[in-house]
């Protein structure tokens, strides 16, 4: 057993001995025990270095609100996570944990040379500095600032833990289970409301947790909380969650809630999930988050051994730890009486209470006494001895300048109470300034929330009781016996006779912000209290500020000459403590981030070995290989094959969309920039759509299956954004109209045949539809059967040859693939991947949208004037197209290039100028959009987007390439084969 | 006090209680030349400029808050020039060129730090696209080079280039004169700027309306703390962009939407670069302080509220883990929102409005940090000139009745 474990207090497991390393060295500690009360009970308090001065500093709290004892947790490949607070994390058997920002060693440490020279180091020192030589910055300056920042190691290696995410609804979220939490669980148990209460804390009761001092209602304050929970428990509309921080309040009572599920548990456990986020949507919430106590700023208020008063009281109930032998108290709020007591009551020596009011009532004083304790009042700290260790302190006493030194191995600081108003001002609910208590409390709720207890203002354990209850629906009246809460009084200033210059004392621990610091700020004229913030970095360290804020506030305003409500709070922002990315992310990590979405055909691409590309979400297959080959080797051979005979292509990404209705041509009018009204059922046309703005936006053949229903197609990529496009304007523009729109994407697989050799294959395989050209002309759609299963047979090439299209339900694609492709074997039959499908339609100069056109391009610009219908009334980007800019001579338009060099293949999104001699910056006509070797002319092909290009037919441009290496091409009409599209008619 | 070693020395000697104050705070005087509408980085710079660069010292910059606290003090700091069109790079180069010099020009480091921007490339059509801004570039005269997937990894060496993951990288582009500054050290050095040439910075002075006179033309501002006489009004408010014009009776084609932004717990160093991957959209780089400091797109309605909701910090925080699974035992410390100005084409809306006497400088959407020193200078210009520079000219209003649009993000456009 540590030398400073009290028997008899504390809610650990002393029947379960743990053991842990803490720097390499072995300590053991209990099953329950902190990593800092199990370091306390072995009497280290030296746990970490400060951010700037490295200062060697101990647990100043007991929870989450620490700002200096953090630490790095080490467990195996992958685990290691930095920053943790040592009073926040639980021990386990072989648990390693190690300071951080320090070197070589935590009670060595060369970067605390800062801290000799620290005056030259105030809030802002860089802005004033390291500006001269320029270089210097890049090169000395700043590197050696980032190599001094950080707190804890870097990740090197990929988390292998899990994580979750899930949703969750309550009547009722209660966040806390000190009193006023549970207390409004056990009232609202009972209305049959369903109730959550959250903490996040390993055991509920908060405050009650063996307070010795305490009882409600007749029973120990343990054996009160134990009961409680126990009922609760019971009651099947509770839910209790521990381990769990509510980090973030958002719109309409949105709370998050992390949970942490295995970081407790020894390595050799682990395999569930290591943390959740619950998503909560509650329709109260009751914050029952309790107060944060207030350190008092004074000369060596930093050192290992200082820490608040609740900290210390925290230790000893919780853990049975003292957190020394001989503990001086120095305070300015009532509270620190009643825990001074407790220690007292323990065993524990109080050195002296150092009161910093002059006006303390008797009967404190005279019940310290009692105990044999020296009380000063009046009196301040004006400095304390000991470096690694707090080992004395001197008390001022300022009306007779007299000090004192008196020895002692832990002080305890006081300086009032701050209720936690995070989540309440998360949730924009307002606050208000309580002149009375010197504090911010909650005013107008902005949802239906509540604060209750002493982030209420109600202090004291029945207050917050009571509150609990009437909060939860109850009126209960509970009976208490407990010390006194009384009251404090806040010092904006603790008077000393030593020089200011020759005093630190600190206000934002981690951050090494002291006083001095923010009268600076106030001084160069930083005068709110968020310039005060970000030039002092006060409240910005991994605390955000619970510790620090409001003694910033106070310090502040002094200095200001305001009183602390005209000055202000900086904003809350989530999370209330900080949360793992992990949690964030849930189970949506790796294959589960963004689900590539696969066709049905997608298997037997794999199996031939093809190459894929992400397309979009989808991924498609980029080539089909053959042993030996390139991708350069395979798109040549594709394409010829399917050029001389036939090629076979998955085109099952496209997106679809059925357009139903009485109203659906009207519909398809006003979507897209040509004509639907006298296309004939089996008919297909190429539709082209716009953006409210004129520019194409998507495009697609689309075939009338009937009078009131189209089978539309969209491109890979855009089919979410143009289903989401025509639902915004059938229901915010077009609301009359009689049309339903249903994505069918994934409803069809879609086998693209083409090639001379089509028709013939499927012949045998049809059923019901005349595939004759005279009864099935090219753009046209029939139904019908094929290989026995239902399918709509598409007539249409997107290649130039001869081509079908085969629809048929998904769960049929592959089998229908499969057989096509067996009886394709007398035709050569070639499967081809998305690269081949952009070299056969370049070579008919096809469009993609956003590879030749990109968002900047009108239809008239791609050479598309023919889809524009003239005739329409309206359609989406009609008005947009008559704008000045859009009609303007001279703009890029698409146009074909062939190099001097037909070997040469232009790189896509080169640049292209009239003139190459020209000095930088270049005036710049265009760009390559899409450039090809075309296995079948021999030659490279390419379309670029071009200023006037249309009237630069026959011109040479040039293409300035890296190195001084310049193409020249010339401007051509971008359809390279087969001008006239006789191909398409072969019988 | 010029800022140097020797001065922080000699005032450490003292206890640092001579530092005069950087920026004071005015009160209004009756009338000034030039009266520009918030002061962020933007609108003190404009002010910087114009007694600076443009001889007019009879400036107030008035600004509702406290300086600084609007976008340019809850931004991701990044810094970069390497977009497609010749107006974006000629501006955004611009400012890049005044963001090096910057720190001595003021005579107070804003740390602007060239430590290079790395966009990734993830899949074809990212190469195509970042390719045509690599040649654009270089025939700009702006810095972006294309690297291969080993190249980006010797600039990151975490970043994992196997290509069997869910998003590979494919290749990225770089500009190392691209990287980060800090952003409140931006709007104080401006402030302090302008102060010691004479403008005055009135805060927590709402502007609550724009006086015109019978020929339409501006005559002042009403604030809170009365009417401002000023025959000129440079307007730099970004989200309140069009509640400004609205007092003026224009209507402007913005809309307001939320863009949060979340930093880590400070680790050491790791991140060396700012790195941005369009595909899963995020972007990281590291704060000087250790803080992973990572930014995503924009909630997706329109809203004045500082936050943002939950779901799109979980899309973020996953999409910077999809990339870097390294990041995902790191902790989130702080997570905010602001509020930016959109644009129909995203770019900015920068000079003379329809108003005699009123300027504007808004739209900048979620980039207008980077542009801080171009777009303050350009206003000035502006202002100065009554008519817009050659940089700035491109981006008035008339664009949205021509269709003449600048549009970044459409030229970037979605896969096929």
């Amino acid at each position: 057993m540590g030398d400073f474990r009290k028997t008899g207090k504390g809610v650990i497991d002393t029947q379960q001995p743990v053991s842990f390393t803490f720097d390499g060295k072995s300590y053991s500690g209990f099953k329950g025990d902190t990593l800092a009360s199990a370091l306390l009970a072995n009497g280290v308090h030296l746990m970490g270095r400060s951010f700037k001065y490295h200062r060697p500093r101990g647990p100043v709290g007991a929870g989450f609100e620490e700002p200096n004892a953090l630490v790095t947790v080490t467990r195996g490949k992958g685990r290691m996570t930095p920053n943790l607070r040592a009073t926040a994390i639980e021990i386990y058997e072989g648990m390693m944990a190690s300071s951080q920002n320090r070197w070589p060693g935590l009670g060595f440490d060369i970067g605390a040379f800062n801290n000799t020279f620290s005056a030259f180091f105030p809030a802002g020192f860089y802005n004033k500095t390291f500006m001269w030589p320029k270089s210097f910055w890049d090169k000395v300056y700043e590197p050696f600032i980032r190599n001094m920042a950080g707190l804890g190691p870097a990740p090197t290696e990929v988390d292998p833990d899990v994580y979750g995410a899930v949703y969750g609804h309550c009547d009722i979220l209660i966040i806390g289970s000190g009193p006023a939490g549970l207390a409004a669980a056990l009232a609202a148990a009972k209305k049959d409301q369903r109730v959550i209460l959250v903490d996040e804390n390993v055991n509920m009761g908060g405050s009650l947790i063996g307070a010795g001092h305490v009882s409600i209602d007749e029973k120990s304050a343990s054996d009160w909380v134990a009961k409680a929970l126990k009922d609760l428990n019971k009651a099947d509309n509770v839910v209790l969650m521990t381990r769990t921080s509510a980090i973030g309040y958002y719109h309409d009572n949105f709370v998050a809630l992390a949970e942490r599920l295995t970081d407790y548990i020894p390595e050799a456990q682990i395999g569930k999930t290591r943390e959740k986020l619950h998503r909560i949507r509650a329709g109260k919430v009751i914050l029952a988050q309790g107060a944060i106590e207030r350190p008092l700023v004074f000369n060596g208020n930093d050192k290992p051994g200082v820490m608040l008063t609740s900290a210390a009281q925290t230790f000893l109930n919780k853990y049975g730890v003292a957190v020394g032998k001989e503990v001086a108290v120095f305070t300015a709020h009532d509270s620190a009486y009643s825990a001074a007591f407790e220690l007292a009551d323990s065993n524990v020596r109080i050195a002296a209470i150092i009161d910093a009011r002059e006006g303390v009532s008797a009967e404190l004083i005279s019940a310290a006494e009692g105990r044999g304790i020296d009380v000063h009042i009046g009196s301040v700290i004006s400095k304390t001895g000991g470096k690694k260790r707090v080992r004395s302190v001197e008390v001022y006493e300022p009306v007779h300048n007299t000090q004192k030194t008196i020895a002692c191995d832990a002080l305890l600081m006081s300086g009032g109470w701050t209720p936690s108003l995070h989540l309440w001002s998360q949730s924009k609910g307002s606050i208000k300034w309580d002149e009375a208590k010197g504090v911010y409390l909650p005013d107008l709720a902005n949802e239906n929330c509540v604060c209750i207890g002493s982030c209420n203002g109600d202090f004291g354990i029945k207050a917050a009781l009571d509150a609990g209850s009437k909060a939860g629906g109850g009126r209960k009246v509970y009976k208490t016996d407990e010390p006194v809460f009384g009251s404090g009084q806040v010092f904006d200033h603790l008077p000393n006779y030593i020089k200011p210059s020759k005093t630190k004392a600190f206000v934002d621990f981690q951050n090494d912000v002291t006083d001095k610091d923010i009268k600076l700020a106030v001084r160069e004229g930083f005068k709110s209290i968020e310039h005060v913030k970000r030039y002092t970095t006060n409240g910005m360290a991994t605390d955000q500020g619970k510790l620090s804020n409001l003694n910033a506030l106070e310090i502040a305003a002094k200095a200001l000459g305001k009183q602390a409500p005209q000055v202000g709070l900086t904003t809350f922002r989530p999370p209330y403590t900080p949360t793992t990315f992990g949690t964030f992310c849930g189970y949506r990590t790796d294959d589960l981030f963004e689900v590539t979405r696969k066709t049905a055909i997608d298997p037997w691409a794999e199996a031939q070995g093809a190459v894929f590309e992400p397309v979009g979400i989808w991924r498609r297959a980029w080539y089909f290989p053959k042993a030996g080959e390139d991708m350069h080797a395979a798109v040549a051979r594709e394409c010829k094959a399917t050029r001389d005979s036939l090629g076979i292509f998955d085109a099952s990404t496209l997106g679809k969309i059925e357009v139903v209705g009485p109203d659906a041509a009207k519909f398809m009018n006003i979507m897209y920039t040509n004509p639907w009204s006298k296309l004939g059922v089996g008919a297909c046309r190429y539709g082209l759509m716009l953006g409210e703005n004129g520019y194409i936006y998507d495009d697609g053949v689309v075939g009338r299956i009937a009078e009131d229903r189209f089978h539309v197609t969209t491109t890979t990529g855009g089919a979410p954004r143009v289903y989401r496009h025509m639902e915004d304007y059938l229901q915010t523009e077009f609301p009359e109209l009689d049309v339903w729109l249903t994505s069918t994407t994934e409803q069809w697989s879609v086998i693209a045949l083409n090639g001379p050799n089509a028709r013939k294959l499927i012949e045998p395989f049809v059923e019901g539809i005349d595939l004759s050209p005279e009864a099935f002309p090219h753009m046209n759609v029939r139904e019908g059967k094929i290989c026995g299963v239902p399918t709509r047979l598409f007539r249409v090439s997107f290649s130039g040859e001869l081509g079908f299209e085969i629809n048929v339900p998904s769960h049929y694609g592959r089998a229908v693939w499969e057989t096509l492709f067996a009886a394709g074997e007398q035709f050569d039959i070639t499967p081809y991947g998305t690269e081949t499908m952009h070299v056969l339609r370049a070579e008919k100069g096809f469009i993609i949208i956003g590879q030749d056109t990109d968002g900047t391009v009108t239809p008239q610009d791609a050479g598309m004037s023919w889809i524009v219908s003239k005739k329409k009334k309206d359609f989406v980007g009609k008005r947009s197209l008559q704008r000045s800019d859009l009609v303007a001579e001279g703009r890029k338009q698409l146009i074909g290039l062939l190099t001097d060099d037909p070997k040469t293949v232009l790189e896509e999104g080169a640049h292209i100028v009239a003139d190459p001699d020209q000095s930088i910056p270049m005036d710049m006509l265009g760009h390559v959009t899409s450039s090809y070797w075309s296995e079948s002319l021999g030659k490279s092909i390419a379309m670029a987007l071009v200023k006037d290009g249309f009237n630069r037919m026959g011109d040479d441009l040039y293409i300035p390439m890296e190195g001084g290496v310049t193409h020249k091409a010339k401007v051509v009409k971008p359809v390279f084969y087969d001008p006239k599209g006789e191909r398409l008619n072969v019988v | 006090m010029k800022f140097s070693a020797r001065s922080l020395f000699a005032n450490a000697l003292s206890g640092h209680e001579n530092w005069p104050e950087q920026f004071p705070n005015k009160e209004p005087k009756k009338e000034y030349d030039v009266v520009i509408v918030g002061a962020g980085g933007h609108g003190l710079g404009a002010a910087y400029y114009l007694a600076s660069k443009y001889g007019i010292t009879n400036v107030a910059v008035v600004e509702k808050g406290w300086l600084g606290g609007g976008n340019t003090g809850r931004n991701t700091t990044i810094i970069r020039s390497n977009y497609l069109f010749d107006e974006s790079a000629r501006i955004y180069d611009h400012a890049l060129d005044l963001w090096d010099g910057l720190s001595q020009e003021l005579n107070y480091n804003v740390m602007y730090s060239k430590r290079g921007v790395l966009m990734l490339a993830h899949n074809v059509h990212d190469v195509q696209s970042f390719k045509r801004h690599v040649h654009a570039n270089r025939l700009n005269g702006v810095d972006n080079v294309w690297l291969s997937p080993e190249e980006c990894q010797k600039i990151v060496p975490f970043l994992d280039i196997s290509q069997n993951r869910r998003y590979p990288v494919m290749g990225g582009a770089f500009q190392q004169r691209g990287g980060v500054a800090r952003h409140d050290s931006v709007a104080w050095g401006y402030a302090r700027g302008a102060s010691k040439l004479g403008v005055d910075i009135i805060q927590n002075c709402k502007v609550i309306g724009i006086r015109r006179g019978a020929d339409g033309a501006v005559e002042g501002v009403e604030t809170e703390k009365g009417f401002i006489g000023a025959k000129k009004i440079g307007v730099s408010t970004a989200g309140n962009s069009s509640v400004l014009m609205e007092m003026a009776g224009l209507r402007f084609p913005l809309e307001s939407y939320p863009l949060q932004a979340l930093v880590s717990e400070p680790v050491k160093p790791i991140v060396p670069c700012v790195i941005m991957s369009n595909a899963v959209h995020a972007y990281i780089s590291q704060s000087d302080k250790g803080e992973l400091v990572i930014g995503a797109g924009t909630d997706q309605y329109t809203s004045y509220s500082q936050r943002g909701a939950l779901h799109i910090v979980e899309h973020t925080i996953m999409s910077i883990c999809e990339i870097f699974p390294i990041f995902r035992r790191m902790r989130m410390l702080r997570n905010w929102g602001g509020i930016v100005d959109v644009t129909p084409d995203r770019s900015p809306i920068l000079g003379k409005t329809p108003v005699q006497g009123l300027y504007v400088n808004c739209g900048w959407g979620t980039g207008g940090f980077k542009a801080t020193p171009g777009a303050a200078d350009m206003l000035a210009y502006t202002i100065a000139h009554d008519a817009p520079h050659k940089i700035n000219a491109p981006y008035n209003l008339d664009r949205f009745v021509g269709g003449r649009l600048i549009d970044e993000a459409a030229a970037a456009a979605v896969a096929h």
